[in-house]
């Protein structure tokens, strides 16, 4: 499926960032934000593991390479929207407030949340991810031949 | 997704389990035992007791059939929420809910001899629930002991099959007891 | 004879109390934090993850905390660790053409797209002592290069395009796994590659190595060896789709051997894979020759005998969890055990002694 008409792409995205973030900053930002929603737990932050999965020779069948630690939770603010939180490491602040900013993005709240929280976050990843990918540049190998032997 | 279908799972997941675990464990040690169970809010038509059974056994590693009258939107929803157990035919159950008269006893999984742990659960919800009927014999029963049972045959060929074979537990309500495929019934 | 034995109890608190203190070392010595060992024994950190098989760097940094840097100790403790977790469930395969790659160098081909990018090797440094490291207050800044991201194509894609690489054939969508069901023999591919993920990093570099000194000789050239981060995608059942539930840095090594054909198969390159959790290039090589060993079968190669060929052997020898437990379970009490043994050699000398006594 597409980017463009897949229905879920835009929580697909907010959810995948939300994850990859790390529990500490997302603590910082959101505590800023100051929009903490009244919530209920349909299921309290659980602490869990995850088979992640490759490919033998990057492209056949699937294997089992090793368990990560995940954290899941799942809320429901008091206007009804449910929210649920899947994401790395141990961190129980972290998928509770995980799950009320993905109920949040689904109230007339979003664009506030996506302000104040999501923006600030994408910016984080993508200036570690472009830090990274300018150090990694800088050990490219220009090849230029000396001399080519003739045997 | 509606909150509503995603409430009534155990609100203290690690020592409601285990209470529940030990409950089911002694319902299955010592056939012709009725246990109490709580800590579920399932949806209709899934008893409280069926719901603790799911909610304590089950995960994503264990496929569930559910007979037609248990399929439903909601209990499918309420189960993958709180389980995240995958939904198979019978023949590739770990575990199955349903009505006794509904339930396809010779399609389940009996275990393979190097591993009659393979085999199927099934969770039969009865009306019905006390300790008179049927006599059973057996490991974890002093003497004999009694269990309204809605069939006697079947359990009979059932322990035949031992080491293996299907174990049962019977729900009803916020009730359960057990039988697994050692209890000899007469 | 059977000989009870209770006691030790005290022994045994004050020997915990005194490997805690031991531990902590000298107290004129500032303590160690998790996240110094976390940031700073990255790599010993990276191989309790992988041989730990469970991707948490602040679980591995504590454990080689813990185990005052026995990283088979780590290891055990992190395997203990990960048996109590519940299992939430299975992620997709991971996608390695999308790695975010901080190293990536082939020694098949030099201008690869891409290009050849080294990262934070060790392999064109001295290996000479640096003793200002011995003074602490330096760090250092990594000069940086901006360039658009660029895409890197799996080298191994390009061989697959003219079809001189074998196949690699498809399996089922959830994999047998290691830590549900025993191992039985003959394993499947993904069996065989999960052991060797989380196997011990000695044993496999030493499977390997004889691979290449003749052992069941093959010789691989290192196709493709890159070290990123890739997103972990799952499948969320009450959601009914999948999102990024985290990011796992991985070592990919693919290898590329010769091959002269066989009955069966014409003659063409095949393919041998490594793939680890951390940067943890030594493993991912070693496996991918391991690995490649492991294939005669299937690929319709003659078996030589050689022990990277044995499937029983190598898997069954990788673990070194398994491994350390029954090696040292034997300096615990085997008291009756040598009892028996005891009385049984007393009887043999006697008898031995009536014999030469009667032969006299």
């Amino acid at each position: 499926m597409t980017r463009e008409n897949d229905p879920n792409a835009a929580r697909k995205t907010w959810m995948s960032l939300l994850a990859k973030s790390d529990a500490g900053v997302l603590s910082q930002i959101w505590d800023k934000a100051d929009i903490a929603p009244d919530f209920r737990f349909l299921r309290a932050p659980e602490i869990g593991g995850v088979m992640v999965r490759g490919r033998a020779g990057a492209v056949g069948a699937a294997f089992n390479l090793g368990e990560m630690t995940v954290t899941r939770c799942s809320v429901t603010l008091s206007g009804g929207a449910v929210g649920h939180a899947y994401v790395q490491g141990r961190d129980k602040k972290k998928a509770e407030v995980a799950a009320q900013i993905d109920a949040l993005m689904q109230t007339d709240l979003a664009a506030q949340v996506e302000a104040a929280v999501l923006a600030p976050l994408r910016k984080i990843a993508e200036t570690a991810k472009r830090t990274r990918a300018a150090k990694a540049a800088a050990t490219k190998v220009d090849f230029f031949t000396m001399v080519r032997g003739e045997d | 997704m509606q909150a509503a279908i995603l409430e009534g799972g155990f609100v203290e997941a690690p020592i409601d389990s285990a209470r529940a675990f030990r409950q089911i464990m002694t319902a299955m040690a010592q056939p012709g035992t009725i246990n109490e169970v709580t800590g579920a809010l399932p949806p209709a038509p899934l008893s409280i007791a069926a719901g603790v059974v799911l909610l304590t056994m089950c995960d994503p590693e264990t496929p569930v059939f559910l007979t037609p009258k248990f399929d439903t939107d909601e209990v499918r929803a309420w189960i993958t929420f709180h389980t995240g157990a995958p939904f198979t035919a019978a023949n590739n159950a770990a575990f199955a809910v349903g009505a006794w008269g509904d339930l396809p006893l010779n399609e389940f999984s009996i275990g393979s001899s190097e591993y009659p742990d393979r085999s199927a659960t099934l969770i039969v919800e009865t009306d019905h629930l006390s300790v008179t009927g049927a006599t059973l014999r057996g490991p974890g029963i002093k003497d004999t002991a009694t269990l309204s049972l809605p069939d006697a045959q079947a359990f009979q060929n059932n322990a035949l099959l031992f080491p293996l074979g299907l174990d049962f537990i019977f729900t009803c309500q916020s009730d359960l007891a057990a039988l697994p495929r050692t209890t000899k019934v007469s | 004879m059977y000989v009870a034995v209770k006691g030790g109890e005290k022994a045994i608190d004050n020997a915990h109390a005194w490997l805690a203190e031991e531990r902590r070392g000298g107290t004129s010595v500032t303590e160690l934090s998790v996240a110094q060992i976390r940031e700073q024994l990255a790599l010993a950190v990276n191989r309790v993850m992988a041989e730990g098989s469970l991707f948490d760097p602040d679980l591995a940094a504590l454990a080689i905390k813990q185990s005052r840097g026995d990283l088979i100790e780590a290891i055990f403790l992190i395997r203990a660790y990960r048996t109590t977790l519940p299992r939430f469930g299975g992620s997709e395969p991971v996608d390695t053409e999308k790695m975010a790659c901080d190293r990536r160098v082939s020694a098949t081909f030099k201008d690869a797209p891409g290009g050849q990018v080294l990262g934070p090797t060790f392999d064109y440094t001295h290996r000479l002592l640096d003793f200002k490291l011995a003074a602490d207050g330096e760090a250092p800044q990594a000069p940086m290069t901006d360039a658009p991201p660029a895409e890197t194509p799996h080298i191994m894609s390009f061989l697959d395009r003219e079809n001189l690489i074998q196949n690699e054939p498809a399996g089922p969508e959830v994999p047998d796994d290691l830590t549900r069901a025993p191992l039985e023999l003959p394993a499947s591919r993904a069996l065989r590659l999960q052991a060797l993920t989380r196997g011990d990093e000695g044993f496999i570099l030493g499977m390997a190595y004889s691979t290449q000194r003749g052992y069941a000789r093959n010789h691989a050239f290192v196709a493709e060896l890159r070290i990123g981060a890739v997103p972990v995608e799952m499948d969320i059942p009450e959601l009914g789709f999948a999102v990024d539930i985290g990011e796992v840095t991985l070592t990919e090594c693919e290898t590329v051997n010769q091959f002269q054909g066989s009955k069966t198969e014409p003659p063409q390159f095949t393919r041998g894979y490594g793939l680890v959790f951390g940067m943890t290039e030594r493993k991912a090589i070693s496996m991918a020759l391991v690995d490649r060993a492991l294939r005669w079968k299937e690929l319709g190669e003659d078996n030589v005998g050689a022990p990277a060929q044995d499937e029983e052997f190598v898997l069954y020898h990788a673990d070194n969890i398994q491994a350390t437990g029954f090696l040292e379970h034997i300096k615990l009490p085997h008291y009756v055990d040598f009892q028996s043994e005891l009385e049984l050699i007393r009887k043999l000398r006697r008898e031995a002694q009536a014999m030469q006594e009667a032969a006299e």
